[in-house]
């Protein structure tokens, strides 16, 4: 069987344009076939049902969460911050516009669905990543007005301790300090008025 | 010619060869159910049957509701809702992502069985599921075993009650010596009758297997969707294949 | 020729690197016999399982614990959470059959055609060290998912070396660092199979090709191709490995790969004898499982351990008549004085004594599987005496063999 048949046809030689275009055509499907055997190898990289069972959504009942409060959860393995924000400090939300590096909320750290001028779906309610945007340390909350060691500007608001940058009461930084941009605000949606559920988007819900 | 010889016996050793027995091999005659893990309906129904009978004291510790819920298509909530009974040690019921543990600890099913009961993720490839199917109805009442009750044929002196009476009834054995209560037990015979009818009750178990079946192995619906796919591309890549080396052979005379 | 159209890189690839002389070496000017049967598949397809093994493994150490309290349970995560970790882990399961499959094959390709004689003793000798290394890299492997027939596989393996007078128990529990196979043994295993042995067998492959395409490849006829040159130097019945065999290699290796996925897709335990059910039971100290039997490549020897009867209340001689089954091949290209290589060309006794070898082989392996009985115990005894038997026969008939004239040329 090693022995091709050679028969009459064979008189007329090799064909050159056809073995080019068969050897291309056996490269070109084998290519297809070592990418279809690469893809289960790479995307065995990609998180296991595991993790994301690990990371997944996260129930919260508010209802014992009172005004000046902050509680936090664990989601995906990170600090979820919920603040119930007093109107104080919901308006010293307009107070400190000037002295943000991003006031409007342009960059995008927070999904779509949440108001701006708050950063929150409900006015009171805060939720956000309690992971610095510098280099991922955790601020502290710090709601108490002017106290001696952040000085008499201090508003409220989060600061952090690693290398002093500072967010007001909606997680927006303050220019010049080393955080580049506000706290990331994480999917998430209600239930019902005291159930919030974090790692799904509202329309989802 | 000795090559052809040669080739014949190795084709014959490889197919001849009967698959191997499952673990623990017993000379009772195994029934086959009918198994299809693409069986939505049957594996819904199968999976039910699991969490109201089997899972106080079994757990499928490889299994997560969540992927029961995905896999057979069934809302996670239901899930949560219909299947989740278990609770776990903080005495909190387990949330869709857990897994599918039973609520009764090792210990105390070693204290009250005897043995503690075997997790049952991966029963149907140790025992395969014709074992299963027939352990399962060939539960006969036996008054000298005290505490369970009932002994089985095709697991003598197993430490498990028969959980499904009230659906098949109860069952007497079948001696092989009808006089001598002492001889060998040949088989099973109905004794009283139950909710379900024998037909209802065998599709029960049918359903039953074939949850434990897919639970054996959650992915083989798929692997195997895959394969189609995979040996397409390999009959289209060996035809081409072919066909180039017939173009360069064309040389070699 | 190649030399007028080598661009300017090639050149500075080349000033540097011996690229172009490699592979004039090994692919487009290494001149193969061109009567190549279909037996001559498996040499590639056993180095394309080998690269398949340490790709899926590669994947697969990524997510296994080689951990005593968590082995099984992660190689159930593989099957279970990793995205397409039941793909991998089964083409790893399968892989190690398909191997010893083509390695079998390759090996009984190697006696039909006499291409361990004068001069390829030592690809022979060499391909020997490789099988070797390969029985222990899957003998190590199949520890590791740490199921009932790994643990109490490893356990009657291990426990083989307690029979050596004198060393023997100090020696297993060396082997197995605890007084049982523990989780310790795992973790040493794991480290073998997953790192030394892999290496080992890359090089000893490297070695078995350099030395072939040092001395070219022999062919089912068992002639010198390069006794008869062409003007060029090129052997008359040689053709370029490069694309000829290339080519068909390509074809062959396609049908083999469709055969291999058949099985991964659609029958990853074939039967038990891939995977076998007790595995799929976490190891238990305390149990024995009813049947323990190895899977089924070593069961040939395996059938030869239990055929012999203990000698003197020690079950020694069976452990020899294991190793020595295997030590005996190393010999055989000094066991054949045969003046032709092929098949093809040899007595009608020879014939015969190979024929009966392979059925003794599988015989062996068959019994190797099963229970032990009256009749398989009686059949093993035959074989295992049969299959030493043919070295001694071997060498006593092929000191003065009648042999068939040989062709000038290779026959298709």
């Amino acid at each position: 069987m090693a022995e091709a048949d050679t028969g009459a046809t064979d008189q007329n030689g090799p064909d050159p344009k056809r073995r080019r275009f068969l050897t291309l055509g056996v490269a070109g499907v084998g290519a297809v076939g070592v990418a279809a055997l690469a893809a289960p190898m790479l995307s065995s990289f990609a998180p296991s049902r595991r993790a994301k069972a690990a990371g997944a959504p996260v129930e919260v009942d508010i209802s014992k969460l009172e005004a000046g409060q902050m509680m936090t959860v664990e989601w995906r393995g990170k600090p979820v911050w919920l603040v119930n924000r007093t109107d104080e400090a919901l308006a010293s939300l307009d107070a400190v516009q000037g002295e943000l590096a991003d006031p409007g909320s342009e960059m995008p750290q927070q999904p779509g669905y949440v108001e701006m001028d708050t950063r929150s779906i409900k006015r009171n309610l805060m939720i956000m990543l309690g992971v610095c945007t510098h280099l991922g340390c955790a601020p502290t909350y710090r709601p108490e007005i002017a106290p001696p060691d952040l000085g008499a500007d201090w508003q409220g608001g989060f600061f952090c301790p690693c290398h002093g940058s500072k967010f007001d009461f909606a997680g927006r930084v303050y220019s010049g300090v080393p955080a580049p941009t506000n706290l990331e605000v994480p999917p998430h949606a209600y239930l019902s008025d005291t159930l919030v559920v974090i790692g799904v988007d509202q329309e989802a819900a | 010619m000795i090559k052809a010889t040669t080739l014949a016996i190795a084709g014959a050793a490889m197919l001849g060869l009967s698959s191997l027995a499952h673990a623990a091999g017993t000379g009772y005659a195994l029934q086959s159910p009918n198994i299809d893990v693409g069986n939505e309906r049957s594996l819904q129904r199968g999976a039910r049957t699991f969490v109201n009978h089997c899972m106080t004291c079994h757990s499928l510790g490889f299994m997560r509701y969540s992927r029961v819920a995905e896999d057979l298509g069934i809302p996670p909530k239901m899930v949560e809702d219909n299947l989740i009974f278990a609770v776990d040690d903080a005495g909190k019921s387990l949330k869709v992502t857990s897994m599918m543990d039973s609520a009764m600890s090792t210990e105390y099913g070693k204290q009250a069985f005897g043995v503690a009961p075997p997790d049952l993720s991966l029963t149907a490839r140790s025992r395969g599921e014709a074992w299963l199917y027939t352990y399962l109805k060939s539960f006969y009442v036996d008054e000298s075993r005290t505490g369970v009750g009932s002994n089985n044929t095709v697991l003598k002196g197993s430490a498990m009650p028969n959980v499904f009476w009230q659906l098949q009834g109860h069952q007497s054995p079948v001696l092989k010596d009808p006089n001598d209560p002492k001889s060998e037990v040949i088989g099973v015979e109905p004794l009283t009758a139950g909710t379900q009818s024998a037909e209802e009750f065998d599709k029960t178990v049918t359903d039953l297997v074939n949850f434990l079946s897919y639970a054996a192995e959650p992915g083989q619906e798929r692997r195997r969707s895959i394969g189609m796919w995979v040996l397409l591309f390999m009959f289209v890549f060996t035809g081409l294949a072919w066909v180039l080396k017939k173009e360069y052979w064309r040389d070699v005379h | 020729m190649a030399e007028a159209k080598k661009g300017a890189f090639m050149t500075w690839i080349d000033d540097r690197f011996p690229f172009t002389e490699t592979m004039q070496y090994h692919m487009t000017k290494y001149y193969a016999p061109k009567n190549f049967n279909f037996w001559y598949y498996f040499g590639v397809l056993s180095m394309v399982m080998l690269v398949i093994q340490i790709v899926t493994g590669i994947f697969l150490t990524m997510n296994y614990k080689p951990d005593g309290a968590k082995a099984f349970a992660s190689v159930e995560y593989i099957m279970r959470d990793v995205n397409f970790g039941d793909i991998l882990r089964y083409m790893h399961s399968t892989g190690a059959s398909f191997f010893f499959i083509v390695v079998y094959l390759h090996m009984f390709r190697a006696l039909l055609y006499g291409s361990y004689q004068k001069p390829r003793e030592l690809i022979w000798v060499f391909g020997m060290v490789i099988y070797l290394c390969l029985m222990a890299e899957a003998f190590m492997g199949y520890l590791l998912p740490w199921g009932q027939m790994s643990y109490w596989g490893a356990q009657v393996i291990i426990n083989l070396f307690n029979t050596i007078p004198f060393i023997g128990p100090a020696l297993t529990e060396w082997v197995r660092g605890d007084y049982i196979v523990s989780d310790i043994t795992l973790n040493r295993f794991f480290a073998f199979h997953v790192i030394a042995l892999p290496l080992v067998l890359a090089a000893l492959v490297f070695l078995h090709i350099v030395a072939l395409h040092h001395v070219g490849s022999n062919n089912p006829d068992g002639i010198d191709i390069k006794k008869n040159k062409d003007e060029n130097g090129v052997p008359k019945d040689g053709i370029a490995f490069h694309p000829y065999y290339t080519v068909k290699d390509t074809f062959g290796l396609s049908v083999f790969l469709t055969f291999f996925f058949a099985v991964v897709f659609f029958m990853p335990e074939m039967g038990g004898y891939f995977l076998e059910h007790a595995n799929f039971i976490p190891a238990d100290p305390l149990k024995t499982p009813e049947h323990i039997a190895p899977v089924w490549y070593f069961t040939p020897f395996y059938a030869m351990l239990r055929a012999v009867p203990p000698i003197a209340g020690s079950a020694f001689p069976g452990v020899m008549v294991m190793f020595g089954a295997i030590i005996v091949l190393f010999f055989l290209p000094w066991l054949d004085r045969g003046k032709v290589r092929s098949i093809r060309y040899r007595s009608s006794m020879y014939k015969v004594l190979l024929g009966l070898f392979v059925v003794s082989f599988v015989v062996l392996g068959y019994y190797g599987i099963q229970p032990p009985s009256f009749w398989g115990t009686l059949l093993s005894r035959i074989c295992t005496f049969y299959y030493f038997a043919y070295f001694a026969l071997l060498w006593w008939m092929s000191g003065n063999e009648t042999t068939k004239p040989l062709p000038e040329r290779v026959t298709s």
